[in-house]
C-alpha cells in the first residue's frame, strides 16, 4: 500500500496569529476497492456554528473536476488560492493516502469538525464522505467512511 | 513542402496515432451499446415525475444522473449502506447495475493517458497535434494530386498502396481532423487553459428551514423534461439548512426543500457550451451515431499509417547516393535539381560525377534550397528540373521562382537551364522554361541556351553535356546510365514462330507471371501491376544494357508475352530467339504511361506493322468493355508473319475487335498500312470526327508513312496529326 507523505508547514487559514502553539496532526485515508479512478478528495475543516474554516488537503490536481467535491465547492466557490500549495495527486482505489501538518491548539475541543469530500469521475458524487469532531480525544480513533473511505483517522 | 509536414508526424508518431486511433475506435462502440440498452424516459415526463418515483422505490434516494445516452442513475442509502443503479424511468426501480464498465474504464484510460496520469496526457495531445497536421496537410496533397478540391474524388492511378492510402484518406479525412481537433480542445480544458469552468450559483443565505415539500410541487422541477436533465442531488436527510441542486443542459440552480423555491440559478457559460458540444462529437456521449462513425473512420489510420510507410519507403530507393558533394560556400559549379520522382537526381549525380572528374569543385542541391548567398564562390550555376503536371514546380524545386524573383539583383555567374520532359505531354518541359524565362527576365547571364531531355534520353543528355564542356572548355563526357529496377527471372512457356520464309524470324514469346512478393504487390512495383503497351526490359546474359520491348499483355492475363524479331547481330533478340521453354531470362518492367489504351467508350483506331501490333493486340484483349476498336495490320505475308491470326478470328467474334484490314507488303501488289487507311479513308475521318483515339506503334518509317496519310486525310477537316497529339489522342510507340 502506498503512503504519500506530504509535510505541511503551517495552513494559514488555520493559524491564528499571535498563537504560538501548534502540534503536527497525521491524516490517514484509507480508500476502499471501488473498481473506479482515481478519487478526488478535498479535506477542510468547518467552525461551531458549521460554516467552513479553511481547507487542509486537496487530492486531484485539475481544478475543473473540484465542482464535484460540492460541499467543499460551494463553501469555497472553487477558490484555488484555499487550497495553495496544500494540493497532491489524486488516490486511487484501495489506496492510503496519509499527510502530516501542524494545526493550531485551538482547533481541538472546540466544536470544529473535519470533512472530507470524495469524488470519483463516472461514479457518484460523495459530499461529506467523513465528517468527525476535531477533538484530543477522538485522535487515533478511525472512522468508516460513506462511500469511497474504508477510513479516515487523525493521530497525534 | 507540404508533403514534408505530412510525412514527417506520420513516420514519428505511427505508432502513437495508431494507439489512439485504434482505442478510440474500439471505445466508440461504448455510447451506441448505452443508447441500446438503456432504458428511456418517455419523452413528455418531468424531471418532478421521474425523481417522485425514484423515492417511490428508494426513500433514500441522495442523486439522480442522467448520461448524456438517455441513461438514469440513481445513488441512495439504505440505511447505512449506498446502493446505486440504473433506473427504468417507467417504474423508478433498478434494471442494472451502475457500476462502471471496467473494460471501457481500462481503455478510456489507455486512449487519454497511456496509465500515465498527465504526463500520458500530454503524449497523447502530441499524437492528436500530429493527427490534426497529417489530416491537413493530407486533404492538401489529395487535392494537389487530384487537381483541386473539385476533384475530390477523381479516380485514383499508381501503385496499390498508394491508392489504399488516398482512398482511405478521401473518406476519412474530415473525421480524423474533428477527431484531433476535439481531443486537444479537450486536453486544453483538462489543463485548465480554456475559461470553461463551471459556474455554480451563489449559495442561498436564507433557506426556510422547512422540509418535506412534494417534489411534484416544485415548480422548476415540474417543468423541466427529464430530458435536459443531468444530476439531481437531494438534501441531506434531517439537514433542514441543506438544498435540492439541480443541474440541466441550461445551467445550475438550488430548490428549497420546504417551498420547493427556486433560490438560485446561474446558466451555462457560453464556453461550458462549446466544450459540452466539443465533449459529445469526441466521445459520441450523446450522439452515438456520430462517435461511431468516427471510429469507423479512424480504423482507417492504422492501414494508412502502414501504406504511407511504404509509399516514402519507396520514394526513398529512387535517389542515387551523390559522392564528395563539396559544401555550399566552397562550390565553384551549383547544380540545382528540380525532380518529382527521383530520376532527375540521377540525370544530376551523372554530371556532378563528370564534373568532379574534371576537376571542378561541386555542389548539388535542390532547386528548393536555391540561395545565392550560401553559394558564395559559384562560378556557374546548372538547373537540371523536370515538370510536374501542366507546368507546376516538381517537389524538390517549390518555391524556386519565388526566392529568385525576391533577390534583388540576380547572381553574376551564368546559368544553364536543362529541361527533362516527354514530348507526348502538352506541358513538355513547361517549368525548366519558366525558370529559364524568369532568369532573362531577371537579367541572369547565360551559361548555354535553354535546352530538353525528351524521355531521359542518354543521348540527348550527352550531346547537352558536349555542349557544356564546349563553354567551361573541359572534356565532358556524360554517359548516363539509368538505374535500372531488380530484374526477376521469367521462365518461357510458349514460343509461337513465323517468319522464317521471309528471312525476318519473328516469334510471339509468353512467359509465365513470377511469383510475386507481398511488398510488390502493396507497392505495385515490378511484375504486380503492368498492361498492354508498358514496357519488357530484358537484360541478356552477358551485357549491361537491357533492351525494351512492348508488352502484348497485362498483368491481369496471368502472362507476360512480347513479340521480338530477331536483328542480324542483335545480342539481345538473338539471345531470346534462342530461348526454349523452361529457360529463363532476367527482366523487368518499366512503365510507359502516355501509350495505354486508357478507359472511356471512345473507339480506338490500332495502327501498326509487324512486330508492332504486340501492344495493339493486348489492347485488344484486354478489351472486355467491347468499346469499337479497329485495327489496321501491315504485313510482308499473310502466310508467314500474320501474327496472332486466331486470335483476332476470336477477338473478332467476341465483339472485342470491331473491325480489321490489313495491308501485305510483298507479292504481286505491295500494300502497306498507310495504304489500308486511304482505302478506310470516310470510315476514318468518321471516326476521327466522333472523337476516336489513334494508336500508332512499329518502325520510325512506317509511323513517319502513318503521319503523311493522315494528315492529307485530316487536312479537309482543319486538323492535324500534331493537333490531336496535342489533346493526347494520337499516341506513338516507334522504335
Amino acid at each position: 500500500m502506498r503512503t504519500i507523505l506530504a509535510a505541511l508547514a503551517l495552513t494559514t487559514a488555520l493559524t491564528l496569529p499571535g498563537i504560538a502553539m501548534a502540534r503536527p496532526v497525521t491524516l490517514t485515508t484509507t480508500l476502499k476497492d471501488y473498481g473506479g479512478d482515481g478519487a478526488y478528495l478535498a479535506i477542510y475543516v468547518t467552525d461551531p456554528k458549521g460554516a467552513y474554516a479553511g481547507s487542509l488537503w486537496m487530492a486531484g490536481t485539475k481544478s475543473k473536476y473540484y465542482e464535484h467535491l460540492s460541499d467543499w465547492y460551494r463553501a469555497t466557490g472553487g477558490n484555488a488560492a484555499e487550497i495553495d500549495g496544500i494540493t497532491g495527486a489524486s488516490v486511487g482505489a484501495g489506496r492510503q493516502l496519509e499527510i502530516t501538518l501542524d494545526l493550531a491548539d485551538t482547533l481541538f475541543d472546540a466544536g470544529y469538525t473535519i470533512h472530507v469530500d470524495a469524488a470519483v469521475e463516472d461514479m457518484r458524487d460523495s459530499p461529506n464522505e467523513v465528517a468527525v469532531p476535531l477533538t484530543t480525544q477522538g485522535a487515533g480513533q478511525s472512522v468508516q467512511g460513506r462511500r469511497y473511505i474504508a477510513n479516515f483517522s487523525y493521530g497525534m | 513542402m507540404i508533403r514534408a509536414f505530412h510525412r514527417w508526424p506520420g513516420l514519428l508518431a505511427l505508432a502513437l496515432v495508431t494507439l489512439l486511433a485504434a482505442s478510440g475506435a474500439v471505445l466508440s462502440v461504448f455510447p451506441m451499446a448505452e443508447r441500446i440498452t438503456a432504458p428511456q424516459a418517455e419523452r413528455v415526463m418531468s424531471i418532478a415525475d421521474l425523481a417522485t418515483r425514484i423515492q417511490s422505490v428508494y426513500p433514500g434516494v441522495e442523486q439522480v444522473k442522467r448520461s448524456p445516452s438517455g441513461r438514469i442513475t440513481a445513488y441512495w442509502f439504505d440505511g447505512d449502506a449506498p446502493g446505486s443503479a440504473v433506473i427504468d424511468p417507467a417504474t423508478g426501480t433498478g434494471v442494472a447495475s451502475a457500476d462502471p464498465n471496467q473494460v471501457e474504464r481500462w481503455l478510456t484510460n489507455l486512449h487519454r493517458s497511456l496509465f500515465l496520469d498527465d504526463a500520458g496526457r500530454v503524449v497523447m495531445a502530441a499524437g492528436a497535434v500530429a493527427m490534426l497536421i497529417l489530416a491537413l496537410s493530407g486533404a492538401m496533397l489529395v487535392a494537389r494530386r487530384a487537381g483541386g478540391w473539385s476533384h475530390w474524388f477523381a479516380p485514383l492511378r499508381g501503385p496499390l498502396s498508394g491508392r489504399i492510402h488516398v482512398s482511405l484518406a478521401r473518406g476519412a479525412v474530415f473525421g480524423l481532423a474533428l477527431s484531433s481537433a476535439t481531443a486537444l480542445w479537450m486536453t486544453a480544458s483538462t489543463f485548465g487553459f480554456l475559461p470553461d469552468k463551471a459556474i455554480v450559483p451563489e449559495p442561498p443565505s436564507t433557506v426556510s428551514n422547512a422540509t418535506g415539500a412534494p417534489l411534484a410541487s416544485m415548480p422548476l422541477l415540474a417543468t423541466t423534461p427529464v430530458s435536459s436533465l443531468r444530476e439531481l442531488s437531494f438534501p441531506y436527510p434531517g439537514d433542514a439548512t441543506d438544498v435540492f441542486t439541480l443541474k440541466t443542459d441550461g445551467g445550475t440552480g438550488y430548490l428549497d426543500q420546504g417551498t420547493g423555491a427556486t433560490l438560485g440559478w446561474s446558466d451555462l457559460s457560453g464556453w461550458e457550451r462549446v466544450s459540452e458540444t466539443i465533449y459529445m462529437l469526441h466521445t459520441g456521449q450523446g450522439a452515438s451515431l456520430l462517435g461511431l462513425l468516427l471510429g469507423l473512420t479512424s480504423l482507417a489510420v492504422p492501414v494508412m499509417g502502414v501504406t504511407g510507410a511504404l509509399i516514402w519507403l519507396a520514394g526513398r530507393t529512387g535517389h542515387p547516393r551523390i559522392r564528395n558533394n563539396v559544401t555550399p560556400g566552397r562550390a565553384e559549379t551549383v547544380i540545382l535539381v528540380g525532380s518529382e520522382g527521383g530520376s532527375t537526381w540521377g540525370f544530376a549525380a551523372t554530371l556532378h560525377s563528370a564534373l568532379t572528374r574534371a576537376g571542378q569543385r561541386v555542389h548539388i542541391a535542390p532547386m528548393s534550397a536555391f540561395d545565392p548567398a550560401r553559394f558564395s564562390g559559384a562560378r556557374r550555376y546548372v538547373v537540371l528540373a523536370a515538370t510536374y503536371g501542366d507546368g507546376d514546380a516538381p517537389a524538390s524545386a517549390k518555391g524556386f521562382l519565388d526566392r529568385l524573383a525576391r533577390l534583388p539583383a540576380a547572381p553574376d555567374a551564368p546559368l544553364a537551364v536543362l529541361g527533362f520532359g516527354d514530348r507526348s505531354f502538352p506541358g513538355f518541359c513547361a517549368y525548366a522554361e519558366a525558370v529559364a524565362v524568369a532568369a532573362e527576365d531577371k537579367g541572369w547571364p547565360l551559361l548555354l541556351p535553354f535546352d530538353t531531355v525528351d524521355r531521359q534520353s542518354p543521348q540527348e543528355f550527352a550531346r547537352w553535356g558536349q555542349a557544356l564542356g564546349e563553354a567551361l572548355v573541359i572534356d565532358l563526357e556524360l554517359n548516363h546510365q539509368p538505374v535500372h529496377p531488380k530484374t526477376e527471372a521469367l521462365t518461357l512457356v510458349s514460343r509461337r514462330d513465323y517468319g522464317q520464309e521471309v528471312q525476318a524470324p519473328t516469334a510471339i514469346l509468353r512467359f509465365a507471371l513470377p511469383r510475386l512478393s507481398i511488398w510488390h504487390r502493396l507497392t505495385g512495383r515490378g511484375f504486380a501491376r503492368f498492361q498492354a503497351g508498358d514496357l519488357l526490359g530484358i537484360v541478356p546474359e552477358g551485357s549491361p544494357v537491357p533492351r525494351l520491348y512492348s508488352l502484348a499483355s497485362g498483368s491481369r492475363d496471368g502472362f507476360v508475352e512480347i513479340v521480338v524479331r530477331k536483328h542480324v547481330g542483335g545480342l539481345c533478340s538473338g539471345a531470346l530467339m534462342a530461348l526454349e521453354p523452361g529457360e529463363t531470362v532476367a527482366a523487368f518492367i518499366r512503365r510507359n504511361p502516355t501509350f495505354h489504351s486508357g478507359r472511356g467508350r471512345v473507339p480506338l483506331i490500332l495502327i501498326g506493322a509487324g512486330t508492332g501490333i504486340g501492344p495493339l493486340a493486348g489492347f485488344i484483349r484486354a478489351n472486355a468493355s467491347r468499346r469499337p476498336i479497329h485495327l489496321f495490320f501491315g504485313m510482308r505475308h499473310p502466310g508467314s508473319d500474320f501474327f496472332y491470326r486466331e486470335e483476332l478470328d476470336a477477338w473478332a467474334a467476341e465483339g472485342r475487335l470491331s473491325g480489321l484490314s490489313t495491308a501485305v507488303s510483298r507479292g504481286a501488289r505491295p500494300r502497306y498500312v498507310q495504304d489500308a487507311l486511304s482505302a478506310n479513308h470516310l470510315d476514318l475521318v468518321r471516326a476521327i470526327r466522333e472523337g476516336a483515339r489513334v494508336m500508332v506503334c512499329g518502325g520510325r518509317q512506317m509511323a513517319a508513312g502513318v503521319t503523311e496519310a493522315m494528315t492529307q486525310m485530316l487536312e479537309p477537316l482543319g486538323m492535324s496529326p500534331a493537333m490531336l497529339k496535342a489533346e493526347g489522342r494520337y499516341v506513338e510507340d516507334v522504335y
